[in-house]
């Protein structure tokens, strides 16, 4: 008797410690689940009943109090693939070459290193101004979808070669061994083992640049402006979700639902984007889309 | 399930069913090799010495490696084992700082000269590492990356060679309905099993084994060990290993490594039996009963 007292003291102090830390974990996942619920509900409860196939394909007239977002994503998509196609492959092969070519601690890391983080810690508006006095006016593209995705990749840039260089370097020393043992060129081990065993990595630096950039509204009212027809060129102006959305709550008075509905659309495309790239990833790595 | 000869005149011999314990395996068909032990040098080793920085790791290193026949290196810890077996294939070129002085001469040549083609010397030499590292792909992508970089592009070639090494190493049955599966999902001594396929999906000549069986359990350990011995004759096999019992089994020849004012040095080499039984130098006789090391 007096024994199993003396068990259940001991236990029930080191159990009211865990149970504490438990319940202090617990609570911040719910915390954080909870915002992220209450957000979703929120724009569903002031947006869906705005949203329709007609919504998704009209223009927007009436400075977006009617009509709906057409022109607006095909703006938004066109900004982002730019932003994309040239922000990539710098991103990656910059990545590649710190991971993989330069001596961890030498100048030319040093440096490029460096410039990076100074890029990664301007701020949009920023890009912005840079954007518009370099590509608008001097290389005279005007406020276009082509310089609004120009600017754009300057500021993925930090993003995914960061991320590109630590994922690679997080790949385990022993796949680089085993692949030139089995005598595979450098070139070969970077592109079939060591960028797919990164994938993860990359996909995620990827959905982090994306997230960014269908974010961005700063850098973008003064290079691809606001502008809501639907675009004829890349050289057109043309408006993105997320100037669309500031526009319609700061600018519009009564463009809230749109305005909600839009912000629906631009979350249930960033979870389809998530999707579909980690997708992807998984796929990568086991070698069906990548064969050559 | 229909086993392709290998290339080469020799007449292939008949599909050799070998019941283990539990398992049975399926040996692809064997090329007619030269007797066993037959003492032909493949790789000449002459004065070589191997330097990390400045500092010596490797030093007057002689010996002959026969071929088709299970070499065996032992000593203790830090003597170069491992930085001898990486300079047959030159993965020491990876390593910055690493140099060389002396030779080694695969048949007539020189695997440090300035004009070896790396991817053909790595070609002809397969290496398995002490931890199984398969690349995170499926189990086919892991055979098929290889084949693909030295030209075998043709899907049934690459059909063919994968479920010849998989049966080789008897790998086959546990993973013929998985082959797109991960290949971390098998267990480690799968994994180092694939390894050792990985290897030979090229058609080595010889394969380098730097402790193949030290992380496995004694059970995965000894199928590994089974399958080394079945590969004799058809590679020409050196195995670093710590498990003195193990190079007693499936070795030929011993090499007996021992540090000497921090470098690493060739103490005795010679018939597995010799090294084991009488051992001409009295470190290695320490050595092998267990006295030092
Ligand atoms: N990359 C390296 N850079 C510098 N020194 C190294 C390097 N690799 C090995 N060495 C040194 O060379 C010596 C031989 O190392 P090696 O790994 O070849 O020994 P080993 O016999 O394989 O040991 P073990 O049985 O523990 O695997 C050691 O003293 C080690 O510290
Ligand atoms: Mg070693």
């Amino acid at each position: 008797m007096r024994e199993i007292s003396h068990v259940e003291i001991m236990s029930s102090g080191h159990a009211r410690g865990d149970r504490m830390v438990q319940w202090v974990v617990y609570f911040a996942a719910i915390l954080v689940s909870a915002a992220f619920v209450w957000i979703v509900w929120d724009l569903v409860r002031g947006g869906i009943g705005h949203l329709s196939w007609t919504f998704l394909v009209e223009s927007s007239r009436d400075a977006g109090r009617a009509g709906g977002i057409g022109a607006v994503l095909v703006s938004t998509v066109l900004v982002l693939l730019i932003a994309l196609a040239v922000a990539l492959p710098l991103g990656w092969a910059t990545g590649a070459l710190l991971a993989e070519y330069v001596p961890a601690a030498g100048g030319l890391g040093h440096t490029v290193r460096y410039s990076l983080q100074v890029l990664a810690a301007v701020p949009s508006i920023v890009f912005g101004l840079f954007g518009n006095i370099f590509f608008c006016v001097y290389l005279g593209l005007g406020f276009s979808i082509l310089s609004g995705g120009l600017t754009l990749a300057c500021m993925l840039l930090p993003i995914l070669v960061s991320t590109a260089e630590a994922g690679l370097r997080a790949v385990p020393g022993a796949h680089r061994l085993s692949a030139t043992a089995l005598g595979m060129s450098r070139t070969a081990t970077l592109w079939h083992v060591l960028l797919p065993a990164a994938a993860p990595a990359l996909v995620a630096g990827l959905l982090l640049g994306i997230g960014r950039a269908m974010a961005e509204t700063a850098a973008l009212l003064f290079t691809s402006g606001y502008v809501d027809r639907m675009p004829d060129s890349l050289l057109d102006s043309g408006r993105t979700l997320a100037v669309h959305i500031f526009d319609l709550s700061m600018n519009v008075p009564g463009g809230d639902a749109p305005a909600y509905a839009s912000a629906l659309v631009l979350i249930a495309a960033l979870l389809l984007i998530n999707v579909l790239a980690m997708r992807f990833a998984a796929g990568w790595q086991r070698g069906k889309m990548v064969t050559v | 399930m229909n086993v392709r000869g290998r290339r080469g005149p020799g007449k292939p011999e008949a599909d050799q069913v070998v019941a283990g314990e539990n398992n049975s395996y399926t040996l692809g068909p064997m090329q007619a090799g030269p007797a066993c032990c037959a003492p032909q040098p493949l790789i000449r080793v002459r004065n070589f010495s191997l330097f990390y920085g400045g500092r010596t790791a490797l030093d007057n290193i002689s010996l002959d490696i026969y071929r088709g026949c299970i070499t065996a290196l032992i000593g203790p810890s830090g003597c170069g084992k491992t930085s001898f077996l990486s300079s047959i294939n030159r993965l020491t070129d990876l390593i910055p700082g690493c140099s060389i002085t002396g030779r080694m001469h695969i048949d007539d040549s020189d695997i440090h000269g300035p004009a070896t083609d790396l991817q053909a010397l790595r070609r002809q030499i397969g290496m398995v590492f002490q931890k199984p590292s398969p690349f995170p792909f499926s189990i086919y992508r892991n055979i098929e990356l290889p084949l693909h970089e030295h030209g075998i592009k043709r899907r049934e070639d690459k059909d063919a060679i994968i479920q010849r090494v998989l049966q080789d190493v008897g790998l086959w049955n546990e993973v013929q309905d998985r082959l797109h599966s991960s290949a971390l999902s098998l267990s480690g001594g799968q994994q180092q099993r694939l390894c050792i396929a990985r290897a030979l999906a090229l058609d080595p000549q010889i394969l380098l084994m730097d402790e193949p069986c030290s992380a496995l359990d004694p059970i995965a350990s000894g199928v590994v060990e089974d399958l080394i011995s079945r590969l004799r004759g058809r590679y020409t096999i050196i195995i670093v290993t710590h498990n003195l019992a193990q190079a007693r089994r499936v070795a030929n020849y011993a090499a007996f490594f021992w540090v000497k004012d921090h470098a690493g040095r060739l103490v005795e080499f010679g018939h597995c039996r010799q090294v084991f039984e009488s051992p001409a130098h009295e470190l290695t006789a320490a050595y092998v009963n267990g006295a030092r090391g």
